[in-house]
C-alpha cells in the first residue's frame, strides 16, 4: 500500500464556489490555517453559472428598499417555511457583503450617480439585484478567487510561502469525513488527477458543496452537483431538512437536446421579456395565485406600465416566484399550447431594441446564437422548466452555520432553511456571501475555543480507503454511467416538478434496486484521472440524497413552493409548522417530523394580518 | 438525423501517447463535448476530459479541435461535414496529465504574480462611486472565463518553454491592464507589466484575440494600450511599428 499523503489544517472548506471561498477568506482572516478542497479547477465552480445578480437591499435604484422589505419578499417566496432567523440575517447583511466585494476589486454595473446598479427580479418588490450584465456569478467567483490570491500574496510577503495559511487543493474529491468520537477530525479523499489518497486532519470542516441537480435528467447543474456535502453530512451523523423542496427554474433551454436544461436567466423577464404560448398569448395572467393577487397586474397594460412606474402599478406576472412560473409553463405545455420542442416562448425581441438586448443580456445572446442558432434580438427563445436548486440541506444554526455534529459546518446551497420551500432569484449569491462568512467565523471560533484536538484513528482511514477502492475490486458488474442515467430518469419522471404518491412510491422501489446494483459496480482502468471511478463514487452520494428527496416528498401531503402534489394540490397551514428531518439509518435514510421554529413576533409584525392569515394557522395568529 | 461520426482522439499520458480512432453516434444539435461524453459512456470509460458547465461559462473544456484551440462545449458538430474525421487533441502549450487533460498550473502561478487590486484607503465599503463608462473597459477583461486558450495559442510560449519564466501570457497581461484601468485602483502597474510580466515579448499578432471564446479584444483593448503606457516611459519599437501597421482611431 503506497504511503498516505497527510495534511493538517485548522479549518477545511469543501467546495470552492461563492460560499466556500467566502468561508475560507473569513477563517483565514480569523487566523486559521485554512484549506479549500474542490473537485474542479479553482475558479470553475458552479457559481459561475449564476447570471442575474446578487439580491441586497441597498436602495440604490429605489430608496424605499430596506432589509425589512427584502425579508418580507424572502419569506413570501419561501411560503413562510423559511428559517426566519436566516432570512433576517441574510436581508440585513447582504448589502455589506456586496460592498465588501468592491473592496476586493469587483466591478458591478453602475447607476447614473456612480453607485451599484440594481435590477428587477421575480418576487423582489424593488430593483434589488446588483449585477454585471448577465454574468454576475463569474464576477463573484473571480472576485473571491482574486481575494484569496491577495491573501496568499500577503503570506508570501510575510513568510515567503504563498500557501502558509491558505491553500487550495484543486481537482480533489472528498469521499468521507472522519470523526473522533462525536467530533469531526478531518476528511479523506483523492486527487482526481493521480487517484492518490489524502488524509486531512482538521478539527473543523465547512461543507460548501452546492446542490444535487445531477440526480435529475433535465438540469441546469454541472457534473459537480452530486450532493456530496449533503451525503457527507448524513454519513457523519448530521441532519438534513426541507429535502422535498427542489426548485425547477422556469426557463431552461429545451432545444437542441444536448443543451436541454441549460439556464436562461430570469433577467430576461426582469428586463421586460414575456412568456407566450403557441397561441401567442401572455398566459401568466391566468396563473396568478390567490396569495399574490394584490401584488401582480391582471392585465398587459398595467404590467407594461410597471417597468417605468413601479409606485402606481402592480408587477407583471412573469415576475412571480419561480415555482409559480414553472408550474404555469408545465400546465401550458400539457394543455397542448407549447412550442415545437415542448417548451413555451420567451420573447424579449419585441420588447427591447436589439442594441439594448445585446448590452443587458450578452451571454444569453451568445449562448442562443452559438448553441441553438437563435438570434434573441429577432426571435423568441423556447424555454421550459429545469432542475436548478435544492432548497433543502444541512440543518444549521443560523448565526454560525454549525450542524448538529461538533466541528461540522455548512453554508450555501448545501445548507437548508434559509429559502424555505422556494428560493427567490438573486437570493442565492447573497446567501453564499452572508452565510459563507458566518460559517467561516463560526468554525474559527470553534477551533479557537478548543482545548484538545481530535485525533484520526488508523481504522477510520483503512475503512475510507476500502470504500473508495471498492469499485475496482469487483468484476462483471455494471457500468456506473448506466446506473446514473437510470437514476436521473427515475427522479425526473417520478419525483419531478409535479408529484403523486404512487409515482414516488415507485421511485423509492427503483432507488432500492439501484442501491443494490450500485453495490456491484465495476470500473475499468486505474486510479489516474478515471471518470468512471469518479462517477461510481459520486453515485453513492446521489443515491442517498435522492432517497431523502423522494421519502420527504412522499410524506409531505400538501403543495408548497418547490413541492407540488397532484394529489394534494393546496397549501396546508398545519404543514407550515412542520419540518421533515432526514438522518442516515442503516444504508438508507429515515425521515421524521419536527416542529418548525415559530417566527419571532417583531418579525411577524412586519406583515399585515390579512397576509399572515393566508399562511399561518388560527392558533398561531391568536 | 443521427449519423456515425469519425473521431481521432489523443490518448496517453506524460510518458507518451497516440491518436486513437473511434466511430461514434452524432445527433442533431450536439457539440464536440457531447461526443466525448458518449465515448466515455459507451467505449472508453476511462477517457480523461476536463469539463464543467457545458455552457461556455466556466472555461474548463479547452482543447484543440482539428488543430484549432476551442471550447469543446461551444463547438457544434454542425460546423463539420458528416464525412469529416474530427481530431481532438489536448492543449499543446501545457504538460499532459492524461488524454485531453493538461496541467494548467502555469496559469495559476502567473496569476499569483500579479499584485492584487489596491483599494483606495480613504473610501469605506459602500462609498465607491464609479461611472459606467469608466468601469466598462475593465469589465470587458473581466468577462474572461480563464479557459487559457489565449495562453495556449500565444506563440511566445506555445513552442518556447524557455519563455514561460519571464512571460505571463495574454490572460495575465490583460489582468494587469484590467487593474491599471480600474477607476479606483491605486497601484502603478506600468513598469511591472514590462519588467515583471514580459509585455515586451508580445508582438501583437492578435492570435490570442482570435481564439478568445468571449470575443475579448485582448490585443487591441488591453495589450496595445498597456504597451502605449509603457512607451510613454520607455521606447518600444513594436509599439511604434504597431501604430504604423494597425492605425487605431
Amino acid at each position: 500500500m503506497p504511503e498516505l499523503e497527510r495534511h493538517s489544517f485548522d479549518v477545511l472548506v469543501i467546495g470552492a464556489g461563492g460560499a466556500g471561498l467566502r468561508a475560507a477568506i473569513e477563517a483565514r482572516e480569523h487566523g486559521m490555517r485554512t484549506a479549500v478542497l474542490c473537485k474542479s479547477l479553482f475558479g470553475k465552480a458552479h457559481t459561475v453559472m449564476a447570471e442575474g445578480g446578487i439580491a441586497a437591499a441597498m436602495g440604490n435604484v429605489n430608496s424605499s428598499d430596506n432589509w425589512q422589505v427584502h425579508f418580507r419578499d424572502t419569506m413570501r417566496g419561501g411560503k413562510f417555511l423559511n428559517n426566519w432567523r436566516m432570512a433576517e440575517l441574510h436581508a440585513q447583511e447582504a448589502p455589506q457583503r456586496v460592498w465588501e466585494l468592491e473592496t476586493y476589486g469587483a466591478l458591478f454595473d453602475r447607476t447614473k450617480d456612480g453607485r451599484i446598479s440594481q435590477r428587477n427580479f421575480g418576487g423582489h418588490e424593488y430593483p434589488r439585484l446588483a449585477h454585471v450584465g448577465d454574468r454576475t456569478g463569474l464576477e463573484l467567483i473571480r472576485t473571491l478567487q482574486q481575494k484569496i490570491v491577495s491573501l496568499q500574496q500577503e503570506d508570501h510577503k510575510e513568510f515567503g510561502d504563498y500557501e502558509e495559511r491558505l491553500r487550495v487543493f484543486q481537482e480533489f474529491t472528498v469521499t468521507d469525513l472522519v470523526k473522533d468520537g462525536d467530533r469531526i477530525a478531518g476528511a479523506f479523499g483523492y486527487w482526481r488527477e493521480s487517484g492518490r489518497f489524502v488524509l486531512f486532519e482538521a478539527p473543523a470542516v465547512i461543507l460548501a458543496t452546492g446542490g444535487i441537480g445531477k440526480s435529475f435528467k433535465v438540469t441546469s447543474n454541472s457534473w459537480e452537483y452530486t450532493g456530496d456535502g449533503h451525503a457527507l453530512a448524513l454519513r457523519a451523523g448530521a441532519s438534513l431538512i426541507n429535502m422535498e423542496f427542489i426548485q425547477f427554474h422556469p426557463t431552461g433551454m429545451v432545444w437542441p437536446p444536448s443543451v436541454k436544461g441549460i439556464l436562461v436567466t430570469e433577467s430576461v423577464r426582469g428586463d421586460g421579456g414575456v412568456l407566450r404560448n403557441s397561441d401567442g398569448k401572455r398566459f401568466m395572467f391566468d396563473y396568478i395565485p390567490e396569495v399574490f393577487k394584490d401584488k401582480y397586474a391582471d392585465n398587459e397594460e398595467e404590467a407594461d406600465r410597471w417597468y417605468t412606474d413601479q409606485a402606481n402599478n402592480r408587477r407583471p406576472p412573469e415576475l412571480l416566484p419561480r415555482d409559480e412560473v414553472a408550474r404555469a409553463i408545465n400546465s401550458e405545455v400539457k394543455a397542448g399550447r407549447g412550442s415545437p420542442h415542448g417548451g413555451v416562448f420567451l420573447d424579449v425581441s419585441t420588447r427591447l431594441p436589439a442594441e439594448e438586448i445585446r448590452r443587458r443580456l450578452p451571454s444569453m445572446h451568445h449562448q442562443f446564437k452559438e448553441l441553438a442558432d437563435v438570434d434573441i434580438t429577432a426571435q423568441p427563445m423556447e424555454v421550459g422548466p429545469t432542475c436548478h436548486y435544492v432548497m433543502g440541506g444541512v440543518e444549521v444554526d443560523p448565526d454560525t452555520g454549525s450542524s448538529s455534529v461538533a466541528g461540522l459546518y455548512a453554508a450555501g446551497e448545501v445548507s437548508g432553511g434559509m429559502h424555505g420551500s422556494n428560493r427567490l432569484g438573486g437570493n442565492s449569491l447573497s446567501d453564499l456571501l452572508v452565510f459563507g462568512r458566518r460559517a467561516g467565523a463560526g468554525a474559527a471560533e470553534y477551533v479557537r475555543a478548543m482545548t484538545d484536538r481530535p485525533v484520526v484513528s488508523e481504522e477510520s482511514v483503512t475503512e475510507a480507503r476500502a470504500t473508495a477502492l471498492k469499485p475496482f475490486q469487483q468484476e462483471g458488474g455494471e457500468n456506473p454511467y448506466t446506473l446514473h442515467m437510470e437514476l436521473q430518469q427515475s427522479m425526473n419522471d417520478l419525483v419531478g416538478i409535479i408529484r403523486r404518491a404512487g409515482e414516488m412510491e415507485e421511485a423509492l422501489q427503483r432507488l432500492e434496486k439501484l442501491k443494490e446494483r450500485a453495490q456491484s459496480l465495476t470500473v475499468e482502468g486505474h486510479q489516474q484521472f478515471n471518470p468512471g471511478w469518479h462517477l461510481a463514487l459520486d453515485l453513492r452520494n446521489m443515491l442517498l440524497v435522492s432517497e431523502c428527496v423522494a421519502k420527504a416528498a412522499l410524506l409531505r401531503t400538501e403543495s408548497r413552493g418547490g413541492h407540488t402534489r397532484d394529489d394534494y394540490p393546496s397549501m396546508d397551514a398545519e404543514w407550515r409548522r412542520k419540518l421533515l428531518v432526514c438522518t442516515a439509518s442503516g444504508d438508507g435514510v429515515a425521515v421524521e417530523e419536527k416542529p418548525q421554529i415559530p417566527i419571532r413576533s417583531d418579525l411577524l409584525d412586519l406583515f399585515d394580518r390579512t397576509e399572515l392569515e393566508k399562511y399561518l394557522t388560527a392558533e398561531e395568529l391568536s | 438525423m443521427s449519423y456515425q461520426g469519425k473521431f481521432r482522439v489523443w490518448r496517453g499520458d506524460d510518458s507518451g501517447g497516440a491518436l486513437e480512432d473511434f466511430t461514434v453516434e452524432v445527433n442533431e444539435g450536439e457539440v464536440v463535448l457531447d461526443i466525448i461524453h458518449r465515448l466515455q459512456a459507451t467505449q472508453a470509460p476511462d477517457l480523461a476530459v476536463r469539463w464543467n458547465c457545458k455552457a461556455g461559462k466556466c472555461g474548463s473544456c479547452s482543447a484543440e479541435i482539428n488543430g484549432r484551440p476551442r471550447l469543446m462545449c461551444m463547438t457544434r458538430m454542425s460546423v463539420f461535414e458528416e464525412s469529416e474525421t474530427i481530431t481532438v487533441t489536448p492543449m499543446r502549450t501545457f504538460p499532459i496529465i492524461r488524454d485531453l487533460v493538461t496541467d494548467v498550473s502555469f496559469n495559476y502561478t502567473k496569476a499569483r504574480e500579479v499584485p492584487s487590486f489596491a483599494p483606495p484607503k480613504d473610501l469605506a465599503p459602500g462609498e465607491y462611486r464609479m461611472q459606467q463608462v469608466d468601469v466598462e473597459r475593465s469589465q470587458e477583461f473581466r468577462k474572461c472565463i480563464e479557459c487559457f486558450l489565449c495562453q495556449n495559442t500565444c506563440h511566445v510560449v506555445r513552442d518556447h518553454e524557455e519563455n514561460k519564466e519571464a512571460f505571463s501570457g495574454p490572460r495575465f497581461l490583460m489582468r494587469v491592464a484590467e487593474l491599471e484601468m480600474h477607476p479606483l485602483d491605486t497601484a502603478d502597474r506600468v513598469d511591472q507589466a514590462q519588467d515583471e510580466h514580459g509585455l515586451g515579448y508580445c508582438n501583437i499578432t492578435k492570435c490570442c484575440s482570435e481564439v478568445c471564446p468571449e470575443h475579448i479584444h485582448i490585443t487591441d483593448n488591453a495589450l496595445i494600450p498597456m504597451k502605449e503606457r509603457v512607451a510613454d516611459r520607455k521606447y518600444d519599437p513594436v509599439v511604434w511599428l504597431g501604430n504604423k501597421l494597425f492605425r487605431r482611431s
